[in-house]
């Protein structure tokens, strides 16, 4: 069983994988773009879940890192020229990982409810800070006009303003995201973060600093959502306090609870059918009037899926049959 | 004797009004099992968690002798780094990771000890070292044939020797036993029994115990609490023979340490 499925499973994600990379050639701008997005989200959603499903730790300001990252692009891209990627990528990721740093020393004081709440108020200060300051332009926020460079001296890499380019670019990103998790979730660091979400308190007992383990999952959880964050802002061509705010932290909270916590293929799968289903849902010319109320559809397809699917979607397709985070030792 | 490797001092825990445990002092020697006994709530699991680290003490001091000699006080030091000096413990009430493997309980206890904890890349299961400790702490605690059982799977008692095969595979030189009979059936508390007879010759050993037989056959000292203070300390003989011993147990249900 077990061998069948360690032989089968990289042959079915491999061809998910190529079916995704064909998309481009036959697909028209709008999907194009749609599932983008789409795979922007499950990096942000894969992200969230280290914390969450692996780390146990319940955010609902993951916002705060999305956010954050989209604005250091905007702030330091000259304003009508491209970006440089090599500089502008790595200058965000450096923001949130300290910004990480920072809250992360307060908030993994707390744990459950109150960890949840503080995580909020964090992101919310954020937005704060960009809604009301000279720094983020208020509430319209501000307009990148370009997307970044990926340039080695004068030749250009990766033109992303290619639509398909950058599709592939960000389909390319989110395997890495998805394999770098992988192999961080087996080594002996992972491990122990599965065992803080299962028994926290034994852990320290057996001899590990568990606040240290917490906090560079924290800082390593916020780094990935700020890199989904960049490419978000690149991709829509603007970030404004929205991006920041709690709206965003529920979404992406949801599509990890809707795919399955503690499963990074449940992450991606969340991000798919959340992004994928709301399309639907507010599709005028299906629903017509209806669609207004998609909202109201989505909490119905949420809440069947809580009641039915307490492993979320991943549970359902029976993917991973045996939870493979409570089982880490013959994954 | 050669100088004792942990000694508590006059080990004080306050609960508000409440003293749990009063001026405690209590040597630990490499080489004996040092029994503590006592009718319920006289404070023996609030001891052992006063040396673990899992509460921090009113007052009092805890020393410590490491491998380097190096003598530290363990109280106010918070239990992960208590437990990387080499004190081990197991609980009264059981607590693993159930949705664990035994093994994965196991090697992530061995894990602990690694020096390396951050490299985030190599795979867990390809520390050979650590999963041979993992695999001999559950076969010394009689856990072999449910290596890749689910803990939640076991027995109440099989968890209860997996409870003991995580705290050996943390290697620890100490090792403080809360009342690991509990719940075990007669073989397997035979086992236990055997096996920290073995272990007593290279360690030093706490052991908190209800079951007299199984007390009086491994304990070389005993000390007896009540209320949170220590009436009586001294070799298996003294303990029997001693009358302020017999009076405390007299007026308990329980029976006497000889019953």
């Amino acid at each position: 069983m077990r061998t069948q499925r360690a032989l089968f499973q990289p042959v079915i994600l491999l061809s998910l994988l190529s079916l995704l990379a064909m998309f481009p050639l036959v697909g028209e701008t709008f999907y194009i773009q749609l599932l983008t997005k789409v795979m922007i989200m499950a990096i942000f959603a894969m992200s969230l879940d280290l914390l969450v499903g692996y780390t146990g730790l319940v955010s609902l300001g993951h916002a705060a890192f999305y956010g954050l990252a989209g604005y250091v692009l905007a702030r330091v891209a000259p304003q009508y020229e491209p970006a440089n990627l090599w500089t502008t990528l790595p200058l965000a990721l450096a923001a949130c990982a300290a910004f990480a740093l920072l809250t992360g020393l307060l908030v993994l004081r707390t744990s459950g409810v109150y960890f949840i709440m503080v995580t909020l108020a964090f992101a919310q200060m954020l937005f704060f800070v960009f809604h009301d300051t000279p720094i983020g332009g208020g509430s319209d926020g501000i307009y990148i006009y370009a997307k970044p460079l990926v340039k080695i001296g004068e030749t250009t890499l990766l033109n992303l303003e290619d639509r398909s380019i950058f599709f592939w670019f960000v389909l390319g990103l989110m395997a890495a995201v998805y394999l770098f998790l992988k192999r961080v979730l087996d080594s002996n660091f992972g491990r122990a973060l599965i065992g803080i979400k299962t028994n926290e308190h034994r852990l320290r007992a057996l001899g590990f600093p568990t606040f240290r383990y917490k906090l560079a999952s924290y800082m390593l959880s916020g780094t990935l959502a700020g890199l989904a964050g960049y490419l978000a802002a690149a991709q829509f061509g603007f970030v404004n306090p929205e991006i920041l705010g709690w709206h965003t932290s529920g979404g992406v909270l949801m599509m990890v609870i809707l795919g399955g916590m503690g499963s990074l293929h449940g992450a991606v799968l969340g991000a798919f059918a959340f992004i994928l289903l709301q399309e639907v849902l507010s599709n005028q010319a299906w629903f017509g009037d209806v669609a207004k109320h998609w909202q109201l559809a989505m909490g119905v397809f949420i809440i069947v899926v809580a009641l039915l699917l307490p492993r979320g979607l991943m549970g359902a397709a029976g993917l991973y049959s045996r939870k493979p985070k409570e089982d880490p030792a013959h994954e | 004797m050669s100088e004792a490797i942990l000694r508590a001092e006059s080990l004080t825990k306050r609960f508000g009004g409440l003293t749990a445990v009063s001026e405690v002092t209590l040597e630990l020697h490499v080489g004996q099992v040092h029994a503590v006994i006592g009718p319920n709530g006289a404070g023996k699991s609030t001891l052992t968690n006063l040396l673990s680290g899992d509460l921090p003490a009113t007052a009092g001091a805890i020393h410590y002798l490491d491998e380097a000699d190096d003598r530290h006080d363990l109280a106010g030091m918070k239990s992960d780094r208590i437990a990387r000096l080499g004190i081990g413990r197991s609980y009264q009430k059981t607590n693993i990771f159930l949705p664990f493997t035994a093994f994965e309980n196991c090697r992530l206890a061995a894990q602990s000890r690694l020096p390396r904890a951050w490299r985030i890349f190599r795979g867990a299961d390809r520390y050979q070292d650590v999963n041979a400790v993992a695999e001999r702490s559950l076969q010394a605690a009689g856990l072999a044939e449910r290596s890749a059982m689910t803990a939640a799977a076991l027995s109440h008692g099989e968890q209860r020797q997996l409870e003991i095969a995580m705290c050996l595979a943390t290697q620890p030189r100490v090792l403080l036993l809360d009342e690991p009979l509990a719940g075990m059936g007669p073989q397997e508390s035979q086992r236990i029994i055997e096996l920290i007879q073995r272990l007593s010759a290279v360690h030093a050993i706490m052991l908190i115990e209800h079951d007299m037989d199984a007390v009086f056959a491994v304990a070389h000292r005993l000390t007896v609490m009540v209320n949170g203070e220590v009436i009586e300390s001294g070799s298996p003989a003294e303990i029997r023979a001693s009358s302020k011993v017999q009076q405390a147990y007299l007026g308990d249900a329980h029976g006497g340490p000889n019953g």
